[in-house]
């Protein structure tokens, strides 16, 4: 299963590589960041880039930092670097909590937050983070430089807003409410696979009723998205069984599940009351 | 023989295999190189089932690098893979060609072969050869109606039965029927280390080489010189390190015959080393049955008659197992217990999916699930404990040896010893099971989905009819044992070292085990079915007691003393009442029998021997199995807490080996309980071809095993008393999880499905919830 | 034509001088173009770990990485384990506690070890397994894998 062939480049900064991309573009220029996801699919040949861009040297794309209310997690951060909380407060714990479910130890040495996102695969669990906290996706090309809003950004099974000619810089997360509750869960068949379903909730507690709440499925749909229904089911209740429960229910009358020969969509919309319910457990713990 | 205790024999020694493999120093089939060697890729079908009419290659030999691009025209003079027993004209117009000729039959089937200088750009060149297919009617369902094959021929290959007594009759009598359909879902061995061959031509010597090889060495030899119309001592196969066989590896592919005949017609050596995609998809599936079984059962849970139909999904072609596996199943489903009428009629049809033979414990595996479900049912009907309805069929101690007029590898069944509700006993006394049983109860009633199954089995192992090894020592005293046994990962080195050196006095470490090499010996049965430790061992067995006599023999004169007085210790041979006091080594011994030496006499020249061992009955050691689920319910995910396995092997030579074998074929068993399955869409594509789809447990999902190894009944019919192990950790482990799953949601026969995926139990439970 | 790249890989700290094409994957040409061929390919998908070295310290897996993205960096393979005749405590593990099998997955889990163990020595039980569960091996059951590194981790915080 050897890669089809390709032309390589390795630029130095980021202006550099997105020259490079404007020129390659056209005969099908990809960005190799971590490979993780990238690399499998070139070695079954499911995709023939002819040019592959390597940002691993630009060392600028490595930043991870705080800017004013924002997390800026540029595109070469790896998955590793979230295993210990990389700011104070729920948005450094909410992102430990979360890394630990990705794939494997090795796959997050060189994996990347931005690669994942960029990929947009259903069941990536960056995704339903971006696609939960509304993250803000910034795309540089030769051309200029946009800003993405996530709901905007992922528009079906790997596909995204990005043009051929554009590199994800960075992803910019908001730093949460000092009092933000947050849960995650996932369900897979074994530790570390794809999961069949996911769900990220984050809500804060006014005189003991939910306020903000955001509620993200992932893995159930062609792309992660937050629920309105279910986060209108929350809203203004006290948490518990009543509250979740209607949040789950929610949840399941709103999907419209992936369905394919391995998985039915009626199993993934269980799955995904399921998984809403345990999240708001966890957060509610 | 060395009084008192054993030095090596029983003893859990390292093993001599370790030190290159932890160094990476191992040799395995791609980091075998040639000069100038050539790489092979091979195309192949992207449809199940249809008409080849074009394959275009044009591009493909233009690409720089490409030597030659094959199809079936090109060798056209080369047969259809055969079985590896010998002819047997019925099943022969259902092999497979090495490149496929006028139709295709599933996705993955060698349709053309590329030679190209690198492995990449042979890749790129399969990629350019174009295929115009005219697809066919696609048949996946071994149930269903069989399709055409070829002219004139249906997929129904043959119809098994296999039977005794008056099974209507019982069955109308009978005062309760029991009746079940189960299937066992299509998975297999699948080895870490894909499939490789390198066929190399020696013009020098005119001697065809295949390295690479496993399992059978000396079988595949002789079916490729057959095929190939060479001199069966004219094709040297080597074995070197295996990445795990399983029985998947070693038996004779369209890909090992390529390259034989493509480095003798292309002059350069040729290297295959198959990717995973292909292995998922071209490799040997198994175990994919569907069961319609009857039991005709009295009011207290004897079996009176067992009338089981069953389907046996083989795959698009009929490989060198030939009907093995479908035939067996038919023998061995009664397993342990008294059936006194019975009827199998079992039905080997082909579909358009990768061709099936044996994986480790076949049809074992699928015949234990199917019984052992029988049992659960006919406890759930009479409100009993399976257990009693085990102690009430089980054949008892004082039956043995216990005939049964079936046959499986083409022998009658012979039970030769054993104490099936005996080992229930000891295993029940291990898992204190009243308490657990009690435990498993209350957090029942607390509301956990938790449950306990059990399974119990009879395997089959030590498969002869003959096996023979010869043993040299040399002038240092350095002893070479040479084999026709083959290993595959198990530590068949390190066993065959311990009795070797237990008999000849040495240590271990000074035993050098030669296997897999066809010019090296004449003869050899490789090892499978649980045959090396039993032939091999034995054969060895009685080699070195022979080697031993002759060097006593020799020693006794060269000492002056009598043959009685003496033993060998330390590679010495010494006077019994005198160990510390004159000795000869066995190197001095060795250079004494020169047949240039003066004290030679009339002797045979050299120490060495040659070993023989015969036997024509297979021994049957047996064992349970216990598992612990815990189910959750909203999910539909299962957890196996723990789990158990009770196992009498006679006597165990190297007990760690042992259990290594049993805990790793338990995760194999766990794996096609709950996890792999190779399934297909209506157009015949396959699903699972990566390891994101073919899911094999990980050290997250796998349980610690409490193995249980009792020695209660060595078996009679070998030297040492062994019977062998390799399949035992595998056989029961769907039937016990099944069991588990049905108690922890609390629906008797729940479970009829193997694997037990998440989806498929939420669908079960969610029909309960309606 | 995509012209072959010259580099230099540093391979258990020896410099191995290769000419490869941009596609060629860190796993060959460690195996064929520097001739170590203990690190496997089991699945070249990144799934299975059998190709698990470590770059710079960290286990990657070789078969996702391309040669040319490896310059520069400090390779290490099961070969640059054992000191002379002197064992890795990892690799005498392996041996005392029937760690391997047939040996071929014994490569990927010794790197990925080694890697894990010298970056986390006080590694808890629960964590050790989830990072072992990041290999597959196909022999074993993994019982005995778990027990060997264990019992090397031990060995190797008792001699620092």
């Amino acid at each position: 299963m050897k890669p089809a062939p390709f032309r390589y480049h390795a630029p130095k900064t980021i202006d550099e590589a997105v020259e490079t991309l404007a020129q390659v573009a056209a005969e099908d220029g990809r960005v190799l960041a971590g490979g993780q996801s990238l690399v499998p699919i070139m070695a079954f040949r499911l995709a023939r880039p002819g040019h592959l861009v390597d940002i691993n040297g630009v060392a600028a794309l490595r930043r991870l930092a705080v800017d004013g209310d924002r997390l800026s997690i540029g595109a070469c951060v790896r998955h590793a670097a979230f295993h210990k909380p990389v700011v104070d407060g729920p948005l450094g714990r909410l992102l430990a909590a979360v890394v630990r479910h990705i794939a494997h130890y090795p796959i997050r040495t060189r994996g990347t937050f931005c690669g994942s996102v960029a990929h947009a695969d259903p069941a990536s669990e960056w995704c339903a983070v971006a696609a939960a906290l509304d993250a803000e996706m910034v795309a540089k090309s030769a051309t200029g430089t946009r800003s993405i809003a996530a709901q905007d950004f992922f528009r079906g099974i790997m596909t995204t807003a990005l043009r051929e000619d554009e590199l994800l810089t960075e992803v910019r997360l908001p730093i949460l409410p000092a009092d933000t509750r947050f849960g995650f869960y996932e369900f897979n068949r074994r530790a570390g696979d794809f999961a069949l379903a996911m769900a990220l909730v984050t809500y804060r507690l006014q005189d003991g009723v939910i306020s903000e709440p955001r509620v993200a499925v992932g893995g159930v749909e062609p792309q992660p998205r937050r629920i309105e229904q279910a986060e209108r089911a929350l809203a203004g209740r006290a948490p518990g069984r009543a509250a979740f429960e209607a949040a789950a229910a929610a949840v399941g009358a709103a999907v419209d599940p992936l369905d394919d020969a391995t998985t039915s969509a009626s199993y993934r919309r269980d799955l995904a009351q399921t998984v809403t319910r345990r999240a708001l457990e966890q957060a509610a713990a | 023989m060395t009084s008192g205790n054993n030095k090596w024999i029983g003893q859990s020694v390292e093993r001599l295999e370790d030190p290159p493999l932890v160094r990476g120093r191992g040799r395995f089939a791609a980091d075998i190189s040639f000069p100038h060697q050539l790489h092979m890729r091979i195309v192949r079908a992207n449809h199940a089932h249809g008409r080849i009419a074009a394959i275009d290659t044009a591009a493909a030999r233009a690409l720089p690098g490409v030597v030659a691009v094959w199809s079936s025209a090109d060798i056209a003079d080369i047969p259809p893979v055969d079985f590896r027993e010998g002819r047997i004209p019925a099943l022969e117009p259902y092999r497979q060609p090495v490149l496929a000729a006028d139709k295709v039959r599933y996705v993955g089937e060698p349709v053309a072969a590329i030679f190209a200088e690198d492995p990449y750009i042979a890749e790129d060149a399969a990629d350019l050869v174009t295929l115009e297919i005219e697809e066919l009617p696609i048949l996946l369902d071994a149930e269903a109606e069989p399709g055409e094959f070829s002219a004139g021929r249906n997929t129904e290959v043959a119809v098994i039965q296999q039977g005794y007594g008056d099974v209507e009759a019982a069955l109308r009598a009978a005062p309760m029927v029991v009746e079940l359909e189960l299937g066992i879902g299509r998975h297999s061995g699948v080895p870490l280390e894909a499939r490789g061959a390198i066929g190399r031509y020696d013009a020098s010597r005119d001697i065809l080489e295949l390295h690479g090889a496993a399992k059978v060495p000396h079988r595949n030899r002789d079916l490729l010189a057959r095929m190939l119309k060479l001199t069966p001592s004219s094709i040297h196969v080597h074995e070197s390190h295996v990445g795990g066989g399983f029985g998947i590896r070693g038996e004779l592919y369209p890909e090992d015959v390529l390259v034989c005949v493509a480095a003798m017609r292309l002059g350069r050596p040729v290297k295959w080393i198959e990717d995973r995609r292909e292995h998922l998809i071209a490799a040997n599936h198994s175990r994919q049955q569907l069961h319609r079984i009857r039991a005709a059962v009295d009011g207290e849970g004897r079996i009176l008659a067992i009338d089981d139909r069953y389907f046996h999904d083989q795959g698009a072609y009929v490989r060198t197992h030939a009907a093995r596996v479908v035939h067996m199943t038919a023998g061995i489903l009664p397993g342990p217990y008294r059936v006194p009428a019975y009827r199998a009629i079992g039905h080997f049809r082909l579909t358009n999916k990768t061709p099936a033979a044996t994986y480790r414990a076949p049809g074992r595996y699928e015949t234990t699930f199917v019984r052992e479900r029988l049992v659960d049912a006919i406890a759930a009907k009479l409100g009993i404990d399976p257990n009693d309805v085990r102690r009430r069929n089980a054949i008892a101690p004082d039956e043995m040896p216990y005939h049964r007029p079936l046959e499986a590898l083409g022998e009658e069944i012979e039970f030769d010893s054993g104490d099936y509700v005996g080992l229930l006993d000891k295993l029940l006394v291990a898992l204190d099971w009243d308490k657990l049983k009690a435990g498993l109860a209350r957090r029942r009633a607390a509301g956990e989905a938790v449950g306990a199954g059990f399974a119990m089995f009879v395997e089959k192992s030590g498969l002869g009819p003959a096996d023979g090894v010869r043993i040299e020592v040399d002038t240092s005293g350095a002893v070479e044992l040479i084999t026709g046994g083959a290993s595959l990962g198990q530590g068949f080195e390190t066993v065959m070292a311990q009795v070797c050196a237990e008999i000849l006095g040495i240590d271990y470490r000074r035993v050098r085990v030669t296997h897999g090499q066809t010019d090296r010996i004449a003869f050899g049965i490789g090892a499978h079915a649980s045959r090396a430790t039993v032939m091999t061992a034995s054969a060895t067995y009685n080699g070195a007691m022979k080697l031993r006599a002759k060097a006593i023999d020799m020693a006794a004169e060269l000492m002056q003393a009598p043959i009685a007085a003496l033993d060998i210790v330390e590679g010495k041979v010494v006077r019994k009442d005198q160990p510390l006091g004159p000795s000869i080594s066995l190197g001095e011994i060795a250079t004494h029998l020169a047949p240039t030496s003066k004290t030679l006499g009339e002797r045979e020249p050299g120490l060495s021997a040659e070993g023989w061992f015969r036997v024509d009955h297979q021994v049957y050691p047996y064992g349970l199995h216990f598992a612990v689920v815990k189910v959750d319910r909203e999910t539909g995910g299962v957890h196996v807490e723990s789990y158990a396995i009770a196992y009498d092997i006679g006597r165990a030579i190297n007990p760690a080996l042992v259990k290594g074998q049993i805990v790793g074929g338990f995760a194999q068993g766990l794996g096609g309980a709950l996890l792999e399955e190779f399934t297909y869409n209506e157009r015949g594509d396959p699903l699972a071809t990566t390891f994101a789809d073919y899911l094999m447990p990980t050290a997250r999902e796998t349980p610690k095993v409490d193995v249980i190894l009792r020695e209660d009944y060595t078996s009679p019919l070998n030297p040492l008393g062994i019977k062998g192990a390799g399949e035992s950790g595998i056989t029961g482990v769907g039937a016990a999880i099944a069991s588990a799953v049905d108690e922890a949601i609390g629906i008797p026969g729940a479970v009829t499905q193997l694997p037990v995926t998440p989806q498929r139990l939420k669908q079960i439970l969610n029909g309960r919830a309606n | 034509m995509i012209e072959k790249r010259e580099l230099t890989l540093i391979v258990n700290g020896r410099d191995y001088s290769v000419r490869v094409d941009p596609r060629r994957t860190l796993v060959d040409a460690i195996r064929d173009d520097c001739g170590q061929t203990g690190t496997h390919i089991g699945c070249e998908h990144g799934v299975c770990g059998a190709c698990t070295v470590l770059i710079d310290g960290e286990p990657v897996r070789s078969c996702l990485m391309f040669a040319v993205q490896a310059e520069g960096c400090q390779i290490r393979t099961v070969e640059g384990l054992a000191k002379g005749d002197e064992l890795h405590p990892l690799q005498q593990a392996f041996i005392e506690n029937h760690g391997l099998q047939c040996g071929f997955c014994t490569p990927g889990f010794l790197m990925l070890a080694t890697g894990v163990l010298e970056r986390e020595p006080d590694i808890s039980d629960e964590d050790l397994i989830d990072v072992l569960a990041s290999n597959l091996c196909r022999c074993t059951g993994y019982e005995n894998i778990v027990k060997a590194v264990r019992a090397a981790a031990a060995k190797m915080t008792a001699g620092r």
